[in-house]
């Protein structure tokens, strides 16, 4: 059970809730998810409380991420944009953090659940469809049909669109799911593989080298894809937000 | 690795026991309570980030933004109070020149017109003591003329009388000595 790569995914229950026959049980996950935005909110608030006009070490790696997701979302949606800020933030703020967590032994992964990051990634798309269609009413079906194609080839390409279009909620949380599942099957296993060999006397212990190295590099690995990610989820956030403040390209 | 293979076999074993699917991410039982308590948690961090964190941020940026942009415009000011400073001293250098300039030339105009009205008044008095000199030098000479004719007449009625005995008469003399003298 211990070297059992999955096991890590299990969702415990810490306290019961059901109600009408749904089980609403606060568990490991919401635990983390609490811990996750907690955390996030401790940082960012006593990070900033010096308010330094030179700021602290702290504070600026604060003003980092701010300025970095403000200026990913300028460059992506324009100043327009700007008024997904606090979404996008959060999200990217959100993802990376539970990423990160994920990397402390014993820690559990929200963001290895796919209904978690499914559930980030409709609330993207439902914001881009409910802006899209508030902002711009009937002419944001324009999206789907780009200007300049010839008339033949319309159907064709709108078809083409509205299945791209469709597809992405499912890309954007399969892509952070898997790539969080994925890395932490892949460290479970390799560090199994160092327990398991280190278990079979002097010639295993010298066979666990290989894989302690491989487990310390998948680690370094990890770190970065938590980041990535998380970068990734907020880049392609900004992207479909520009598809609603501009549909027609 | 057959341990391992064997140990993963019973790892994934044990769920359905438990729950009724085999891979935790795709437990559909644990759907209901992970949307609800990631709802409460996201919507509680977006409320923060936007509400508290995020306006803090963007203050502190701001206020760095406006203290540098104070500053800056305050450099330039201080700039300017130094470009004015300096245009009013080259303005007030140029101005003392021209000062300068225009009492050297007065000075100089001044001497001028000093000197000529005193060479002036020195030629007018010369030509004063010419005239002087030249209407005495006139008496002089018209006297010394009347005086020749006198001396004439008398030298030649002396010679004219040495010549001929007889002295010649007053009429004669005259006339001769006035064609003789012209």
């Amino acid at each position: 059970m211990a070297n059992d790569p999955i096991s890590q995914f299990q969702i415990q229950k810490i306290f019961p809730i059901e109600v009408g026959g749904m089980d609403f049980s606060f568990t490991n996950s919401s635990l983390f998810m609490v811990l996750t935005v907690a955390a996030t909110s401790a940082f960012l608030i006593f990070s900033t409380s010096g308010r330094g006009l030179v700021p602290s070490r702290v504070q600026s790696v604060s003003e980092m991420m701010y300025e970095f997701i403000a200026g990913t979302l300028r460059d992506a949606a324009g100043t327009d944009g700007m008024r997904f800020f606090p979404l996008v933030f959060s999200l990217f703020m959100f993802v990376l953090v539970a990423n990160l967590f994920g990397m402390f032994p014993y820690f559990f992964t929200i963001t290895s659940h796919i209904i978690v990051t499914f559930a980030l990634a409709m609330l993207v798309i439902l914001t881009v469809i409910f802006y899209g269609f508030m902002r711009h009413g009937m002419s944001f079906l324009k999206l789907f049909i780009p200007s300049g194609v010839p008339a033949a080839l319309i159907p064709l390409v709108t078809m083409i669109e509205v299945i791209s279009f469709l597809s992405r909620p499912i890309s954007l949380s399969v892509r952070l799911f898997a790539n969080m599942l994925a890395g932490h099957i892949t460290l479970k296993v390799f560090s199994g593989f160092v327990v398991s060999l280190g278990a079979m006397g002097a010639v295993g212990i010298f066979g666990a080298v290989l894989p302690l190295a491989m487990t310390v590099a998948l680690t370094a690995l990890e770190f970065l894809v938590a980041f990535l990610q998380a970068y990734v989820f907020a880049v392609l956030t900004c992207m479909y937000l520009n598809d609603a403040i501009h549909p027609s390209h | 690795m057959a341990g391992e293979t064997q140990s993963t076999t019973e790892g994934i074993e044990v769920p359905p026991a438990e729950h009724g699917v085999g891979f935790p991410p795709f437990d559909a039982t644990t759907f209901a309570s992970q949307l609800l308590w990631l709802a409460i948690t996201f919507g509680v961090f977006y409320w923060i980030m936007k509400n508290v964190a995020m306006p803090r941020i963007a203050g502190i940026l701001e206020d760095r933004k406006d203290r540098i942009a104070g500053d800056l415009s305050e450099a330039n000011r201080l700039k300017d109070e130094t470009d004015a400073a300096i245009a009013a001293y080259e303005q007030a250098l140029a101005e003392a020149r021209n000062k300068a300039h225009s009492i050297a030339h007065d000075t100089r105009a001044k001497l001028k017109a000093d000197h000529e009205a005193r060479r002036e008044k020195a030629e007018a008095e010369l030509n004063e003591k010419l005239q002087a000199a030249e209407t005495q030098i006139a008496g002089i000479k018209t006297e010394a003329l009347s005086q020749i004719g006198e001396i004439a007449g008398d030298t030649t009625s002396a010679l004219v009388e040495q010549l001929i005995g007889k002295a010649p008469t007053k009429t004669d003399l005259t006339k001769a000595l006035k064609s003789a003298l012209n």
